[in-house]
């Protein structure tokens, strides 16, 4: 089996000293190994920004795409091969600004895969522009006079869409991340998991120390349940959606692939291509 | 006797033209009849005048006919709208209902059978497709039985009382024409057919079908007209073959998705008409860049934005040769016929694994829709070549990744697909090296750079162009693609007739141009005529930007949505051999 160390590759990540990206490239190399992979049986498809590097830091299948549409070819890599585990994962203006009807949809979908976003709250890569993460009245170099658009709340919108996996980390706590990110890749269906990732070169606002103060450890809050969506909205709704931990999992729906009509167990890369002759001799017949 | 005919049949759209038509053709095939069906239809679901027509023919035909001998209307509106197209003692059968008149002018013989009455006596209204298709079938004098046979096909699952009240409908409506008629026109008898079934589709579904044959096994697309019935056959028969079909949020999702599993190792495609194809433009530079292979199939509409989505043209060639940023190695098809939408989607796949590029096939909406009869498919034709999947990959002690754009003679390098031991590499939009790193080294940008263009000048696809009627040195030389092919070779014909020499070139690849196989016809001939459903001449621009010779070369050009007439095609040949060069816009000369 391997270690966490077989998932390293000997390339030197060019983030930022300090970025909070290098958390979730060890999470995601320890819960592979937590979970028993081989660095072949994983795929890790990223989308472009600072963060959507992360699939080239990893020893494992990696795609980097293009921007916003990291989900899409996901979706299709994990259709092709059922046996892959797929990671998708790329920033918060990836995924909730240019790839956001991705992101609902793929939620809708629930294909069998876990979705991992970096969220700074802030475009690294183009080096400091406002993201919808922003928070209201926040400056960057496009809204130099403070951010006059609704934040937007992602995890309240994926309860909405069904999502059946809803959890929070943040870069800091190495530990939850690994878990939650193990929990995703063994959760039935689809697995958002967004993690608070500071920026430490473009938001001096919402930084290690500010997210350390605001955030609640859903652990620590007597009685949470999980499986209510209910209790998991509300609690979001009251938090203004700064709590971490698992806020939301449903495990009675089946996946995607599960439902889909002639779906096989055995992955579609390994099944026989060709028609018989009697086989394409009854389709044709069809048109005569 | 004759050995062709052209029938029509016209009404609001839901009202049961399409129907009509359906079963009046099924039972033309079963008698073995060539047939070519042309839709005239809005993007309405109900209401606004459509019409289906059909030409019937003991031969081989590729073009809808510049008259018409038989009209069956369901309103006013299909006699006026349609009535210039009737020839001299044409027919019009109309629904009494209405009572109908034919325009002021009009040779033509009007029958006025209580349509709409005898379907409502029989019980419902919504057999009035079968006492119409009854009617005409008897005007021309064919055998009720192997219309009945028909009607039992379409109506068996139903049961059997069912079908008897069809056959019924079909009966009265037969014995009402026939009384006006004085039984069946002479003048409409047709040639009897070899009595061999033919296949009888649109290309469509020969694309889909192909698709299934060249193991194609995930399709992710977006509908839109006139592409959807490519999803819809595969929706239906993938599930059979452990597939299946992503209707996806966009486009852009469409042809992602599909790069994603085409890199994970599953034929996949898509399938869009113009806007979505623009959509698709900055994932389809990915695909270049990436090297995965991919398949998208255009079907092009009238645009430009919506345009007109219902009609017939071919203005997507330049967006889809340069239509990204950079530049990519890409492959683009024009399949010309039915039988080459299916053998071209077979070959679409090869093309894409074996030089690991995206391909794309491009049909307007007359070979899309149109309804046509078909050659046999030969099953034995099929042939699916993967190109080079490395399956066993030895062990690298060093631990360095697999060399997935390794640099070859060919350009193509071995791909490893997820999952494979030891084939770990990268994949990115970014310019990389042979493991897949980015890379911004100058030397390693040429190399790659020139890895993947090169590609271009390897590519082989069969028969790039198509010529028939060939002349050492023909007067004349007609280039289409397309399907304009049938109305160019009917106009040929004519041409030939009055001693014009006249060849006629398909152009089967537009991307990479074969200058090589073009080029000495143009030479050779005296004058060219390069016609296309464009306003711009994208087709002739493609030409001369490749082979030169840009004196001889004539643009014919139509853009009102309509496809050409064989009619239209003769005149405007004759004309620039008349006047000498100029660009014909044909659709001008309509207004
Ligand atoms: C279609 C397209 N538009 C714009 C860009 C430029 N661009 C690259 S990354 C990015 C946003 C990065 O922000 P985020 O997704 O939050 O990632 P981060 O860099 O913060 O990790 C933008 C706008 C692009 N690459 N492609
Ligand atoms: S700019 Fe920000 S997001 Fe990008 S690497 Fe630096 S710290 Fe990380």
């Amino acid at each position: 089996m391997a270690t966490f160390k077989e998932f390293r590759n000997n390339v030197k990540p060019n983030w930022c000293p300090g970025c909070g990206d290098f958390s979730v490239q060890a999470a995601i190399q320890r819960a592979a190994a937590n979970v028993g992979l081989e660095p072949e049986q994983l795929a890790v498809i990223s989308g472009i920004g600072c963060s959507g590097r992360i699939s080239g830091y990893i020893n494992a299948y990696g795609l980097h795409g293009i921007h916003g549409r990291a989900l899409p070819i996901a979706q299709g890599v994990k259709l092709a091969n059922r046996d892959l585990t797929v990671v998708a994962s790329g920033g918060d203006g990836d995924g909730f600004a240019i790839g956001m009807g991705h992101t609902v949809h793929a939620i809708r979908r629930n294909i069998n895969m876990t979705y991992i976003v970096m969220d700074n709250q802030i475009y690294g890569l183009t080096k400091g522009q406002t993201s919808p993460r922003s928070s209201e009245g926040f400056k960057t170099k496009s809204t130099p006079e403070g951010a006059i658009e609704t934040t937007l709340s992602p995890l309240e919108i994926a309860l909405s869409a069904g999502a059946t996996f809803v959890a929070q980390s943040f870069s800091s706590d190495l530990k939850q991340l690994t878990s939650l990110i193990e929990q995703g890749i063994q959760h039935e269906g689809f697995s958002l998991i967004n993690v608070f990732s500071p920026c430490v070169t473009f938001n001096k606002v919402n930084t290690y120390d500010w997210f350390k103060e605001n955030i609640v450890n859903l652990e620590t809050v007597p009685d949470y349940d999980p499986s209510n969506r209910v209790m998991a909205m509300t609690k979001l709704m009251e938090t203004n959606s700064m709590i971490t931990g698992l806020i939301y999992q449903n495990k009675t729906k089946k996946s995607y692939e599960n439902l889909v009509s002639g779906f096989r167990e055995e992955p579609l890369v390994s099944q026989n291509l060709s028609l018989t002759e009697s086989e394409f001799d009854k389709l044709v017949a069809e048109f005569r | 006797m004759i050995n062709q005919l052209s029938w029509k049949i016209g009404g609001q759209q839901g009202e049961g033209v399409e129907s009509t038509d359906r079963i009046f053709s099924t039972a033309l095939n079963r008698l073995g009849y060539y047939l070519y069906g042309y839709r005239h239809f809005s993007s309405r679901i109900k209401g606004g005048h459509t019409n289906n027509k059909i030409r019937i023919s003991t031969t081989p035909i590729r073009a809808i006919s510049d008259d018409l001998d038989i009209l069956v209307a369901f309103d006013q509106e299909s006699i006026d709208f349609n009535a210039h197209e009737l020839r001299e003692g044409g027919v019009v059968v109309a629904d009494a209902k209405f009572n109908p008149t034919i325009p002021e002018g009009t040779k033509a013989t009007l029958f006025a059978v209580p349509i709409t009455a005898i379907a409502e006596e029989l019980g419902t209204s919504l057999m009035k497709n079968m006492v119409a298709s009854g009617a005409s079938w008897a005007l021309l004098g064919l055998p009720l039985e192997v219309f009945n046979k028909a009607v039992e096909e379409e109506f068996g699952r139903k049961g059997p009382a069912i079908v008897e009240k069809n056959i019924e409908a079909v009966r009265r409506g037969a014995e009402y024409v026939l009384e006006l008629a004085g039984g069946p026109l002479e003048e409409f008898k047709l040639e009897p057919a070899d009595g061999k079934q033919k296949l009888f589709m649109i290309g469509n579904d020969a694309i889909a079908l192909g698709a299934l044959a060249a193991g194609c096994r995930i399709m992710s697309a977006y509908p839109i007209t006139p592409a959807s019935e490519i999803m819809e056959y595969l929706i239906k028969k993938l599930p059979k073959f452990g597939g299946t079909v992503v209707q996806t949020e966009d486009e852009i999702a469409a042809i992602t998705m599909a790069i994603g599993s085409n890199y994970a190792g599953v034929r996949t495609m898509t399938a869009s008409a113009g806007p979505g194809l623009s959509l698709m433009m900055e994932a389809i530079g990915l695909a270049g860049m990436t090297e995965t292979p991919v398949v998208i199939v255009d079907t092009q509409r009238g645009g430009p934005s919506t345009g007109l989505p219902t009609k017939q043209e071919q203005s997507d060639i330049h967006a889809l040769i340069y239509g990204t940023h950079g530049e990519i190695p890409k492959i683009v098809l024009s399949p010309s016929s039915i039988e080459e939408c299916f053998y071209d989607t077979v070959q679409a796949f090869n093309l894409a694994e074996k030089y690991q590029v995206p391909v794309i096939l491009a049909t307007d909406l007359q070979l899309s829709l149109g309804k046509q009869s078909c050659e046999e498919l030969d099953y034995n034709k099929i042939v699916i070549d993967r190109g080079n999947i490395a399956t066993e990959i030895p062990d690298r002690e060093d631990g360095s990744l697999f060399k997935r754009y390794e640099l070859t003679e060919s350009g193509v390098s071995s791909r490893a697909l997820p999952g494979t031991k030891n084939g770990i590499h990268h994949v990115t939009g970014v310019e990389h090296d042979e493991t897949g790193r980015p890379s911004e080294s100058p030397v390693n940008r040429i190399h790659m750079m020139d890895k993947r263009l090169g590609k271009m000048d390897k590519i082989e696809v069969e028969n790039p162009i198509h010529i028939q009627g060939s002349h050492e040195e023909p007067d004349l030389l007609i280039i289409g693609m397309g399907s304009t092919g049938g109305t160019i070779d009917q106009a040929r014909v004519h041409l030939e007739a009055e001693g014009i020499k006249t060849s006629h070139m398909t152009v089967r690849l537009l991307h990479p141009f074969p200058v090589q196989e073009v080029l000495p016809h143009l030479q050779k001939a005296k004058n060219v005529v390069v016609l296309e459903n464009n306003a711009t001449g994208q087709l002739a621009s493609l030409i001369k930007l490749n082979v030169g010779l840009h004196e001889k070369i004539n643009s014919v050009l139509k853009y009102d949505g309509n496809p050409f007439l064989p009619s239209e095609v003769y005149s405007e040949s004759k004309k620039v051999l008349s006047d000498g060069p100029s660009a014909q816009k044909l659709s001008e000369e309509l207004v």
